[in-house]
């Protein structure tokens, strides 16, 4: 499969994103964010860093940026999404995803090797995982902190969207330890930690984000 | 020219650490009784034309789409003399 990685001014983690895709086992093609053309991928990665340098809001000014026009309008016709870190805040800004990323409750950035609990596993993006995984993969942020409604925050975990959650600290005063969610048709994930990081043994603290990668073969050929 | 000012603050209900952070910060500068501080932003913007219903209407619409997160912040849009 040819998964696109977008690269906006600001981006950090397009490189090992790309990386990501490839050691998962699918071609990876990089995207710009001036450009509205997808180039032909099957799915799109929105990677973490500082976009536009997190002006404004964080993603906040990426999510008008000419390929979130494509992107948005592919994922609406099931094309599989991911957004990771700055990638989740943009899928939010672009009410792709509900809720929103605050700044962290502690006022302190993080960065450190966290554990999660992966809830979702119908998804393109984690059907590689048995549900109930716990896997250990970075954190880094500063705006992490996921907030919604409660309402909101009800539905998802009647609906089963909260792919993935915190285990052991709330790393950033996420509502409800939630670490990533879905949307209603499970195409599109925003993931606040960084699978792209956890592919290899000699750079990061394991294998576990690997999943995020080797899913998405699964997934398609299945369906 | 028309100048309009929109002023974007945290909802209520929403965790505000840049203002806990400048509240813990003032009683050490002695500013005593401060019960709480809330940060926002103020946009000025500047457009074309005389000041107008219709243009109030457009700088609320930039305000709706692009300076707020409606999720999170509420946003105030009024409109301030330009001086001549």
């Amino acid at each position: 499969m040819k998964v696109g990685v977008v690269t906006f001014p600001g981006s950090l983690d397009d490189g090992d994103a790309r990386r990501a895709v490839t050691i998962g086992g699918n071609e990876a093609v990089a995207l710009w964010h001036g450009d509205d053309d997808l180039r032909g991928v099957d799915a799109v990665v929105l990677p973490g860093g500082f976009s536009y340098g997190d002006y404004l809001r964080c993603g906040a000014i990426s999510r008008f940026a000419p390929v979130m026009t494509s992107v948005i309008e592919a994922a609406g016709k099931g094309m599989p999404v991911l957004g990771i870190c700055n990638g989740f805040q943009i899928l939010c800004e672009s009410h792709l995803l509900p809720g929103a990323l605050i700044r962290n409750d502690h006022r302190k950035f993080v960065c450190r090797d966290q554990r999660l609990r992966i809830e979702r596993v119908d998804t393109p993006w984690t059907s590689s995982y048995a549900a109930g995984a716990e896997v250990t993969i970075v954190l880094k942020n500063g705006e992490g902190g996921f907030v919604a409604d409660e309402p909101t925050l009800d539905r998802l975990e009647g609906e089963g969207r909260v792919v993935a959650r915190y285990l052991d600290d709330n790393p950033n005063g996420s509502l409800r330890d939630i670490a990533g969610i879905s949307n209603e048709a499970g195409n599109v994930v925003g993931l606040m930690p960084h699978p792209e990081h956890a592919v290899e043994d000699l750079t990061g603290p394991g294998t576990d984000g690997l999943g995020f990668f080797t899913s998405l073969a699964s997934t398609v050929f299945a369906s | 020219m028309a100048r309009y000012v929109v002023d974007v603050m945290p909802k209520p209900e929403i965790l505000d650490p840049q203002g806990k952070a400048v509240l813990g910060s003032l009683p050490r500068l002695g500013f005593a009784g401060v019960s709480d501080v809330r940060q926002g932003k103020r946009f000025e913007i500047e457009l074309d034309g005389e000041p107008s219903d219709a243009l109030l209407e457009e700088v609320r619409a930039m305000a709706e789409k692009l300076l707020s997160n409606p999720v999170i912040e509420d946003f105030e849009v009024h409109a301030q003399d330009v001086e001549a």
